[in-house]
């Protein structure tokens, strides 16, 4: 293994970091839930009356994110390699995977992981692995 | 307010997820890739995340109630089955394919990239798979005299989104 030192950004990615544990603890002691993404958006899809507006309120705010940040700087942009195609197949496996596990990144990963859920590590070893098995398939094995 | 408050946490998850790079897939990438130049950051965004996520816990468990007065809705869920990991496995194909989360993704979105959207979309359709094939099991189900491990499933379901929300 060999670190990429040139794009490796410790301190923006632990600063990052806190703000994401900042947002989390936020919501858990203002709004005593989880800040699980999946399970936010998901949920929205039940349509339960008087469940709607918070999600939808939630999701505002991480998707009007850049423009609270382009008021102080002009935003990284994203590079997506993946063509469309790729991208249908893994939103459709994280849609499907993310809610049989109750949980993604952000639940399992960084709420589970904080309350030291035993189910939570769980989770995210298994979805870490099979991210690293995949990216290894795929760029060291098949060389897409 | 709860409404405000909400929103609040969600943009303050969105800045954290662009300063530290995670709203860039390839950077995502770069950390999956344990058998190329590996790009550690994502580890410590996790680090970062987790230390003011503890403490916040840690108070959280004492309450019955948030500041804002609304019970605390913490996961109540224990059982470590076949849905937990063959969900998270899933899950993690997808991540390892196009370097996209739920919540980086929704971040790219609001920088306007429509592959974000075309994926923000298709997870829309898996979580909607999920709950179509939820709803089916639990007309089946119904009345009927279903094994032990379906039961728990079961009433893990009926309890609704407040179980649900990690």
């Amino acid at each position: 293994m060999t670190i990429d030192w040139p794009v490796f950004t410790p301190w923006t990615a632990l600063a990052g970091g806190v703000l994401v544990g900042a947002a989390t603890a936020m919501f858990l002691l203002l709004n005593g839930r989880i800040a699980g993404i999946s399970g936010i958006v998901g949920g929205l899809l039940r349509l339960v009356s008087g469940d709607v507006a918070w999600r939808v309120a939630f999701i505002a705010g991480l998707v009007g994110a850049p423009m609270a940040y382009a008021l102080f700087t002009d935003w990284p942009k994203p590079q997506i390699e993946a063509g469309y195609g790729t991208l249908v197949v893994a939103g459709l496996l994280v849609g499907v995977g993310t809610r049989y596990a109750a949980g993604c990144t952000s639940g399992h990963g960084v709420c589970g992981l904080s309350r030291l859920s035993p189910r939570s590590f769980t989770a995210t070893a298994a979805f870490m692995g099979a991210g690293f098995l995949t990216v290894f398939l795929m760029r060291h094995l098949l060389g897409l | 307010m709860a409404f405000f408050t909400s929103f609040l946490a969600g943009l303050v998850f969105g800045l954290g997820l662009i300063v530290s790079g995670m709203a860039n897939p390839a950077k995502v990438l770069g950390f999956l890739d344990l058998g190329g130049r590996w790009d550690p950051s994502l580890a410590f965004v996790m680090a970062g995340a987790i230390a003011v996520g503890a403490v916040a816990f840690a108070v959280a468990r004492r309450r019955t109630r948030s500041l804002l007065g609304v019970a605390m809705r913490l996961p109540s869920l224990r059982s470590i089955d076949r849905r937990l990991i063959v969900g998270s496995v899933l899950f993690g194909i997808g991540w390892g394919i196009a370097g996209f989360c739920p919540g980086p993704a929704l971040v790219a979105v609001g920088m306007g990239q429509a592959k974000a959207l075309v994926f923000v979309i298709a997870m829309l359709a898996g979580m909607g798979v999920f709950e179509w094939l939820e709803g089916r099991k639990e007309t089946k189900h119904q009345g009927g005299n279903r094994p032990k491990a379906n039961g728990r499933r079961g009433s893990a379901h009926r309890s609704g989104p407040s179980r649900r929300t990690n």
